[in-house]
């Protein structure tokens, strides 16, 4: 991390971080430390019995082909909506830019849909493509393309990549759009004075200027793709067919909350919290080192 | 500005015009769906043109279809809603700001130590905590409490986060000019930092009342009077008929009304974007 | 004198305040349950019935989403140390609630605590069958249970110049869906809740065990039997079917009802006898009813089907007060108007003799016909240790490696041996974890 130049004085800054670090202290470390010592524990769901069984939970868990498919299921979906939902988001976000007329109707036609929550999302989708009624199905099968996502994996891993990137997509746009519209626009044109085309132009100046936005979304849209796509797999999937959308978060809580495994999903729990920090820590040092501010 | 050819233009709005038909899609559908009779939504093809069942639909959504869901009054529930998504936003807002504001511009103690304590929490959300944070919140007494239902999803540092993406940005220059002008780091923050982030703010604030807004599974789980519940869970509700068949015509129609206050939220923050954007422009 | 009529007024407010939290003296008893929809309004109007019955005490019923929702509330409130006194579990929750000692309170211990009145000879055998422990005590009280059936749309079968009536054998069943086939319907059936249907239901059905010591009533040492060459014979049927659409896949549990109420694709539906309202609702067709199919060449078969639906189970850690509030609402509960009522609404099974006889008498059945079929195929033939029903632990997530086992068949990814082979051991292995968690 770079220097910059900073205020003195120890009391304030700690009273400043305060509130964050009680509730984070009370509603993360706490129950995460609850999680860790369930993952060793063998335990009835009513908590009446509990033996200590060290590391079995997590032998357990890493023996099971299932959790090794879970894991490649997971690379690929959370992959491809952060990828998609990305670059999507920072195309839309492009062209809007350029708008000079009607910007504010398109802005808000791209918006608003973000007001659904990945759950009605799932539901809409179902609804599209359900292979009985959706009137997407319908319209392919007139085409001549039999769509069935309850039993051809394919389909299903591109419905659940569709729907969930479409739930991202205007929040991408958002953070673009007010990212591009903070670059001052008479750099842009100072370079177009100076005969930079469209493509280096993009690429030399605004990319650059946009990474501070670009590094927050990837992160955030990891964490989206991991966590927050659970109401999409839940609502079309349910992690079918034959697992074949079956992301991590999907089986801790199909684990955890559906199958009552406590020790098994707690396992699960934390080998997902140390995926997750490590990839946190990483993108934090990687990306850092490589930005200039 | 620059110059566009005529050619880029009609690509521009071409490209916008299609983006904005993919995104409205679905939600037109349940719009559609919103305004027919159930044993027309169920058939083959569905219709694609508004029926003739608007009113009587959304009244039985306002009226009734809530009440048969064995819930509280929608109102009841969007207000719930409201106080939720409301609390988090202004909640995690201010959190974050001082946060954010304390990690870039001081130097102290175990400075670092407490940015990863923090930032550790990035990415994991509430689901895969749940039974423990159940647990905790229970403990300290908070069930059915709307501090129970919002301090938990407070705990989460991706507002502090983007604060400090954007701390990051704001020039050196001004910092130097506020010193010289003897401002403390209060008046420093009061004065430029937060007036500076106005878009930000507005940007977390529809974010974080959407996350607010959309959230099921921890309300469901620690609140058990019905009159705590949310718009959402009555949506649920009416899903959850059993072997019996689900009402899509009103559930449509309750989520078109649940759909309505964060876009006017969306809609009313976008001014507050153009306007931000104006002034960059000076 | 201000001062005078400020004495009163508080002397007024105080005297209501007494009055108030004496109504509140009524003792509170709490009913987390999972009905959401038409259902949680009945749900609603049992508990003011109950409520206006009495003046000790106010049932409080509190939906808690479905029923794995609800059972994690419950479970995560008992945790907590705040569980409700009555909470609505799924049958395959059975076995985890049962080995939940010391947190559940058993049926039959209440009503003996209690005192309250109890027979329970005047339940039907085969609804609470599922529930009771090997030597016959109740331990939850049967609340919502159904069966699969058959439907078949009556007009289609007209079309391909078939009787108006469901096909009794899958011989039958296949013929006929041929026939349809031709009549230019592109599908045969589908059926609901696959694992229910058409291998624990289908396994009774036919009188062969689903797993080893009596599907699981005899002890935690069970293992699965559902690789049996009944089994895959029939599952490598359906796989057949389902490539020339005799059998077609709609979703797990009852997403591919649609199949079947357009009217236009399946002419013929299994699926719980609760769903015959929501049929009706939305098929713009007339439709018969009739029992499950079978093999006619398989000795012993049909017996009688086993149920689904949920119960209400007790928690532990209340007062004897709220226990005797319980036990009433248990006894207004059982009463035969109050279960022929629920019965005739929502298309579950009535749980007592005396309710089933009502509704008869009331003429119900004869005025709907079709609704008596599940009782019919319930309760054809005495239970034997293969058709009472199971008690296998994890179920819930068995339930799922069978779904997802199933799905593999139907996309031809995997031959019906090979999957109900995989079935049966990662099955096998989640029994012996809640056999070690729980001994």
């Amino acid at each position: 991390m770079q220097q910059r130049a900073v205020f003195s004085g120890k009391l304030l800054p700690l009273l400043l971080l305060l509130p964050q670090i009680a509730v984070t202290l009370v509603f993360f470390f706490w129950p995460a430390s609850q999680a860790i010592m369930q993952s060793v524990l063998q335990e009835d769901p009513f908590g009446l019995s509990s033996k200590l069984i060290w590391f079995d939970n997590f032998i357990e868990v890493f023996g099971n082909p299932d959790y090794l498919n879970s894991l490649w299921v997971t690379v690929l979906f959370s992959g491809s909506v952060s990828l998609l939902s990305l670059s999507i988001g920072l195309f839309l976000a492009l062209q809007a830019d350029r708008i000079v007329h009607g910007a504010v109707v398109y802005n808000t036609m791209l918006v608003w849909p973000y007001a659904i929550s990945a759950a009605v999302a799932g539901v809409l989708w179902l609804f599209l493509f359900n292979p009985t009624i959706g009137i997407v199905a319908f319209a392919l099968a007139r085409l001549g393309y039999d769509w069935n996502h309850l039993l051809n994996s394919g389909e299903a891993m591109t419905l659940v990549i569709a729907a969930a990137t479409w739930n991202r997509v205007p929040y991408n746009f958002l953070f673009f759009l007010a990212g591009l519209q903070s670059i001052p626009k008479s750099l842009v044109e100072a370079s177009a004075i100076d005969g930079a085309g469209r493509f280096s132009r993009f690429w030399k100046i605004v990319f650059p200027l946009l990474m501070p936005t670009t590094f927050f979304l990837v992160v955030v849209n990891v964490v989206y793709a991991f966590f927050e796509t659970f109401g999409v797999i839940h609502q079309i999937t349910e992690g079918g067919p034959a697992r074949a959308t079956e992301i991590l978060v999907y089986k801790v809580f199909y684990d955890g909350v559906i199958g009552l495994d406590l020790g098994g999903s707690a396992a699960q729990s934390v080998v997902l919290m140390t995926i997750v920090i490590a990839l946190t820590v990483i993108q934090f040092r990687y990306i850092e080192s490589k930005v200039n501010y | 500005m620059i110059d566009q050819s005529p050619w880029e233009r009609i690509f521009t709005h071409g490209v916008l015009i299609l983006g904005c038909l993919i995104v409205a899609f679905p939600v037109y559908v349940t719009f559609v769906a919103s305004t027919h009779s159930i044993e027309d939504i169920i058939q083959v093809p569905m219709p694609l043109l508004p029926g003739g069942h608007l009113i009587d639909n959304y009244w039985t959504a306002l009226t009734s279809g809530a009440d048969s869901a064995g819930n509280a009054p929608v109102g009841v529930m969007m207000l719930n809603s409201l106080i939720m998504a409301v609390t988090i936003a202004v909640g995690k807002i201010s959190v974050s700001i001082l946060a954010a504001f304390a990690i870039v511009y001081f130097k102290f103690p175990f400075r670092m130590f407490f940015f990863w304590m923090i930032f550790v929490t990035l990415m994991l959300p509430v689901e895969v905590r749940i039974i423990p944070t159940y647990a905790v919140i229970s403990d300290l007494g908070m069930l059915d409490s709307y501090a129970g239902l919002t301090l938990p999803l407070i705990a989460s540092a991706t507002a502090t986060f983007l604060f400090r993406q954007f701390f990051m940005t704001v020039p050196e220059e001004l910092f130097h000019a506020a010193r010289i002008d003897g401002a403390g780091p209060i008046r420093f923050l009061c004065s430029i930092i937060i007036p500076m982030s106005r878009t930000n703010i507005a940007a977390l604030f529809v974010i974080l009342f959407i996350y607010g807004w959309n959230q099921y599974l921890w309300p469901l789980l620690i609140t058990t009077r019905e009159d705590m519940y949310t718009i959402l869970i009555g949506i649920n509700r009416m899903l959850n008929v059993g072997d019996d068949q689900a009402d899509w015509h009103i559930i449509m129609a309750t989520s078109i009304l649940a759909m309505i206050p964060p876009v006017i939220v969306v809609v009313s923050m976008q001014k507050l974007f153009i306007k931000g954007m104006t002034e960059t422009e000076k | 004198m201000k001062m005078k009529m400020l004495v009163l007024q508080i002397a007024a407010a105080l005297l209501f305040c007494a009055a108030a939290s004496a109504l509140q003296a009524q003792t509170k008893i709490t009913w987390w349950h999972a009905m959401g929809g038409r259902l949680g309004e009945k749900v609603k109007a049992i508990a003011e019935g109950f409520n206006k019955s009495q003046s000790s005490y106010q049932l409080v019923p509190v939906n808690k989403g479905n029923y794995t929702e609800t059972m994690t509330a419950g479970i995560a409130a008992f945790r907590a140390g705040k569980p409700p006194n009555i909470i609505q579990v799924f049958e395959v929750g059975t076995a985890t609630m049962m080995a939940a000692k010391g947190a559940i309170k058993p049926v039959y211990k209440l009503m003996a605590e209690t005192g309250a009145p109890f027979d329970p000879g005047a339940y039907l055998p085969t609804v609470t069958g599922y529930y009771t422990t090997t030597d016959g005590k109740l331990l939850s009280m049967p609340f919502n249970s159904s069966t699969p059936i058959l439907y078949y749309n009556k007009e289609a079968f007209k079309k391909a110049g078939l009787p108006d009536r469901a096909p009794s054998t899958w011989p039958e069943l296949v013929e006929f869906a041929q026939k349809t086939q031709r009549a230019g319907y592109p599908c045969g059936f589908t059926t609901a809740w696959q694992s229910w249907v058409q291998i624990e239901n289908f396994s009774a059905w036919h009188d062969v065990p689903i797993a080893t010591l009596s599907n699981g009533f005899g002890g935690l040492k069970t293992e699965f039997k559902i690789n049996s060459p009944l089994h895959v014979r029939h599952i490598g049927n359906m796989a057949k079917w389902q490539k020339s659409k005799i059998f077609d896949y709609g979703g797990r549990r009852g997403s591919g009802q649609a199949k079947f109420t357009t009217g236009k694709d399946c002419v013929m539906y299994m699926q719980s006898s609760a769903g015959y309202a929501g049929i009706k609702r939305t098929a713009k067709f007339e439709f018969g009813t009739g029992m499950l199919p079978y093999y006619p060449d398989v000795q012993g078969a049909p017996r009688n089907s086993i149920i689904g639906g949920a119960t209400l189970w007790v928690f532990e850690g209340h007062s004897s007060k709220e226990y005797r509030g319980v036990a009433e609402f248990f006894g207004y509960l059982s009463s035969a108007a109050v279960q022929a009522d629920w019965h005739q609404f929502t298309g579950y099974l009535p749980i007592t003799t005396a309710a089933y006889k009502l509704t008869k008498q009331q003429g119900f059945y004869s005025k709907n016909p079709g609704t008596e079929t599940a009782l019919l195929q319930m309760t054809r033939a005495k239970p034997t240790a293969n058709s009472k029903g199971l008690r296998l632990g994890n179920f819930v997530q068995i339930r799922d490696i069978i779904n997802n086992e199933l799905e593999a068949v139907w996309s031809g990814k995997k031959s019906a041996k090979q999957a109900l082979d995989d079935a049966v051991a990662q099955g096998n292995r989640l029994l012996r974890k809640f056999e070690r968690a729980n001994r």
